[in-house]
C-alpha cells in the first residue's frame, strides 16, 4: 500500500517536472547559431556529407573518446566479475537448420557491419552501430555452434590495438594540426568519395573495430567460455 | 497522419512498458522490453535522425536483451544449484 503510494508520489512529481517543459514546447523555425555552425562547417570544412558523423568524431570528439572508454571499462568490469567461472557455460543444441543458415549469414552480417564503419562519414551509422552489428554477427555464430569457440587474445589485440591507434591519431593531430583528434592529418579528398574528409573515415574505423571487439568480449564472457 | 502513427506507437510501448514490469515471467519481461528499444527505433526513424534508430535498435533491442537472457539463464543456474 505505501509503495504504491510512494509510486504514484513519484510519477506526479515527474509530471509536474516535465508539464512546464510540454506546454511551451514549439518546434523551432531555424537551427540556433552553434547547430548551424556545425551544419555548414560539417560540410565546408570537414567535408562529411553526415553531419552527425562530423559532431561526433570531430566537434565532440574528446566526448566519444569517454564513451569509448566507458565501454571498455564495462567490458574489464564484465570480464573481471565473470572470470573463470567456467562450470556453467551456456550450451544450446542449435538445430542443423540455423547452423547451415547461419555459416551464410555471418560473413554478410560481417560485411554490413564493416560497410556500416567504413561508410559513417557517408551514410547513416558508423562506429558504434557498426561495431554491434560484428558482434552480433559473432553472437549468431555462438548460438548457432556450440563448438565455436572465439580467441580471448585476437579480441584483446584488436581492442588494444584500436585503442592505442585511436588517442595516437588523437595525439598526432595536437603535434601536426591544430588540436587533438582534429582530422585534418589527411588531405580532405573529393566530397562525398569513401577515401574522403581527412581521417573521420580512419577513426570511425577504428572505434568500430574497438566497439565490435569490446561487445564481443562481453558476449563470450557472459556465455561463460 | 505521421503524429497519429507517433502517437499509436507510444500507446503501444506504454503497454510493452507495464507488461515487462507486470508479467510473472522474467523472459516475457525482457522480451517485452525489447519491443520497447525496436518500437523506439521506428519513431526515430520517423522523426528523421537515422543515426539514433540504429543505435537504438542494435543495442537496445538487440544486444541488451541477449545479455539480459545470457544474465537471467547465470541466475537460474545459480538457483538449481542450492
Amino acid at each position: 500500500m505505501i509503495k504504491n503510494i510512494a509510486v504514484l508520489l513519484a510519477v506526479a512529481g515527474l509530471l509536474v517536472i516535465f508539464l512546464p517543459v510540454i506546454s511551451g514546447f514549439q518546434e523551432r523555425e531555424n537551427l540556433n547559431e552553434l547547430a548551424a555552425d556545425y551544419v555548414s562547417g560539417s560540410v565546408n570544412e570537414l567535408g562529411t556529407p553526415n553531419v552527425v558523423t562530423s559532431v561526433i568524431v570531430t566537434y565532440r570528439g574528446l566526448d566519444t573518446l569517454g564513451e569509448v572508454t566507458v565501454l571498455f571499462l564495462a567490458t574489464v568490469g564484465v570480464g573481471l566479475l565473470l572470470k573463470g567461472r567456467n562450470e556453467d557455460m551456456l550450451l544450446i543444441s542449435s538445430s542443423e537448420l540455423l547452423e547451415t543458415t547461419s555459416s551464410a549469414l555471418v560473413a554478410m552480417i560481417m560485411i554490413l557491419g564493416i560497410y556500416i564503419f567504413t561508410h559513417g562519414h557517408l551514410t547513416p551509422g558508423g562506429g558504434f552501430q557498426g561495431g554491434v552489428v560484428i558482434a552480433s554477427g559473432f553472437l549468431l555464430l555462438m548460438l548457432s555452434s556450440v563448438n565455436t569457440k572465439i580467441s580471448h587474445s585476437i579480441m584483446n589485440f584488436v581492442e588494444s590495438f584500436s585503442g592505442v591507434a585511436y588517442v595516437g591519431i588523437g595525439v598526432a593531430g595536437i603535434v601536426l594540426t591544430i588540436g587533438f583528434l582534429n582530422p585534418g592529418l589527411l588531405p580532405l579528398g573529393q566530397f562525398g568519395d569513401l577515401f574522403s574528409a581527412g581521417a573521420i573515415p580512419v577513426i570511425y574505423s577504428l572505434i568500430g573495430l574497438k566497439v565490435g571487439s569490446e561487445l564481443t568480449s562481453i558476449l563470450v564472457t557472459m556465455r561463460g567460455e | 497522419m505521421i503524429t497519429v502513427i507517433i502517437i499509436g506507437l507510444g500507446v503501444i510501448m506504454l503497454a510493452a512498458a507495464f507488461a515487462a514490469i507486470y508479467f510473472k515471467s522474467l523472459l516475457a519481461s525482457i522480451i517485452s522490453a525489447g519491443v520497447i528499444s525496436l518500437l523506439a527505433s521506428v519513431i526515430y526513424l520517423i522523426l528523421g535522425s537515422p543515426d539514433v534508430a540504429m543505435t537504438e535498435a542494435s543495442i537496445g533491442s538487440g544486444l541488451t536483451t541477449v545479455i539480459f537472457l545470457f544474465a537471467l539463464h547465470r541466475v537460474r543456474k545459480g538457483k538449481s544449484d542450492d
